[in-house]
């Protein structure tokens, strides 16, 4: 079970996308797992055979049982190499024996071992309704589980509906973020920078720009901010790292973290890969999908444990600024707050600018203030040239 | 299309942005972006939406016309040109 971040503790197994015998390939999705943020698409990090499923689909584990053994290509069948799909990049807690068994259930045929097709509304529902979905027919398209074919299965069992279960779900999620923010106040001496940015060049570029463009392709401001802190990232590349046992790791790949809040409560903050590396359409599009996945309850299993710095932006809520926790076991975080009409100096002249409030939470056992001011320098100089973003 | 229809599919479209949202309770009057907790990215995919729906432009600057239930029904009624 991999620890797609510092705030997972555990992970119950949703089911298996491919079979024992079947060869994968480095990147493949094997299997679904939910925690308690979000069901997450767990990709592997091997190329081979599964020999064996040590996990059966309704499992809950703690991080680091082993889910399943793969061999290796190249590698003879004896010798096994149990293969966890990846430990995120934080420290992960050590394996644990798993648990007793669960009392033997019919397995799949391998024909079945395929995902179940449900909407994440549906499988949630199913949940707290206490509905096994693998008994359901789907009438969606595609043989699609739908909402409707969980509540009659609901009805059809007179299922004693286990209102508690939402609430669990909501306290569990409320606990770990409790667990990872509690951390980083614990261990990361936290120092914090702000700097007003005036924002009037990219709002004209952005208004100019969207003038041209088709609604499905039409960039929200936000992107540009994503894109200017991945640039600036490579000026001051000792922010984009992780500390693992007991040192910092700069990473060589900038991963933006974006932090999407959800609407049940509690937030998210996936990576958007490569974010300096991305044009800004492709940024956009890859966003609006992270966003939509990330309300949906579906992201990646990379997309979790690979962020290299996080940004949060709460502009939008009216916050003129956020000092935000450092999500363990990165060494900084950036935020936004909103954009405000302000009187604003320049040329000798006082005049009214559209001025947005940048901070930095830097962890001072890796930067200080000297660098991360010049981090938010190196942000701002790159917002006042949005052409070149 | 009817105003009635429309009505549907604008519901519809923003059951998809916010699957979890009760709209039965929406009043049709008030901002949507308040009672449903939307925010930018959710409103461009809405709008998104309502341009695959009614195969219809939809400028930037309109997007305030598209507040609330009613406003969208009107604006859409309007500009939809079948």
């Amino acid at each position: 079970m991999p620890q797609l971040g510092a705030d997972m503790s555990a992970g119950k197994l949703l089911g298996w996308r491919k079979h024992v015998g079947e060869s994968i390939r480095r990147g493949d999705i094997i299997a679904d797992v939910e925690t308690d943020k979000a069901d997450i698409e767990v990709e592997v990090f091997a190329t081979g055979v599964i020999e064996k499923i040590l996990v059966q689909p309704g499992e809950r584990v703690p991080v680091g049982t082993v889910l399943a053994v793969i061999r290796e290509e190249g590698k003879p069948a004896k010798p096994e190499a149990p293969v966890v799909p990846r430990i995120g990049a934080a420290e992960a807690a050590p394996p644990k024996p798993p648990p007793p068994a669960i009392p033997p259930r019919p397995a799949a045929p391998p024909g079945e071992a395929g995902r179940i097709h449900i909407s994440p509304v549906a499988r949630k529902l199913a949940a707290d309704l206490g509905v096994d979905v693998t008994s359901l027919t789907g009438t969606g398209p595609g043989g699609r589980i739908t909402l409707e074919d969980v509540q009659k299965a609901a009805e059809a069992k007179v299922a004693r509906p286990a209102p508690g279960e939402e609430l669990d779900k909501r306290a569990r999620m409320r606990q770990a973020i409790a667990a990872a923010m509690a951390r980083s106040k614990r261990e990361i001496p936290h120092y914090y920078l702000s700097t007003a940015i005036d924002l009037s060049r990219v709002m004209t570029w952005l208004a100019q720009e969207n003038l041209k463009r088709s609604v499905e392709d039409r960039l929200v401001y936000g992107v540009l901010l994503l894109k200017a802190v991945a640039l600036a990232l490579r000026e001051v590349p000792e922010l984009n790292a992780v500390w693992s046992g007991g040192k910092v790791v700069q990473s060589s790949d900038i991963h933006v973290g974006a932090a999407i809040s959800l609407r049940g409560g509690g937030l998210v903050a996936p990576a958007l890969h490569y974010t300096d590396r991305q044009s800004l359409d492709e940024l956009m599009k890859n966003f609006r999908d992270l966003v939509m996945r990330a309300r949906a309850g579906s992201l990646r299993s990379s997309e979790l444990s690979d962020p290299t710095i996080t940004v949060t932006s709460l502009g939008e809520q009216g916050v003129d600024a956020v000092f935000g926790i450092i999500y363990p076991p990165q060494v900084a975080l950036v935020g936004f707050g909103k954009i405000v009409e302000r009187p604003w100096s320049s040329d000798g002249q006082i005049v009214s600018r559209p001025v947005m409030t940048a901070t930095l939470s830097g962890d001072h056992r890796v930067t200080d203030g000297h660098r991360g001011g010049l981090f938010l320098a190196a942000v701002d100089r790159r917002l006042q040239e949005p052409e070149k973003l | 299309m009817t105003q009635e229809e429309i009505r549907q599919t604008v519901l519809r479209t923003l059951g998809q942005i916010a699957p979890e949202a009760d709209l039965s309770q929406l009043k049709p009057n008030l901002r949507i972006r308040d009672q449903l907790d939307i925010d930018s990215m959710d409103l461009l995919n809405f709008v998104i939406g309502l341009h695959k729906e009614f195969k219809l432009e939809i400028p930037e600057a309109d997007y305030p016309k598209l507040a609330t239930l009613d406003g969208c029904v009107e604006y859409l009624a309007s500009h939809k040109t079948s």
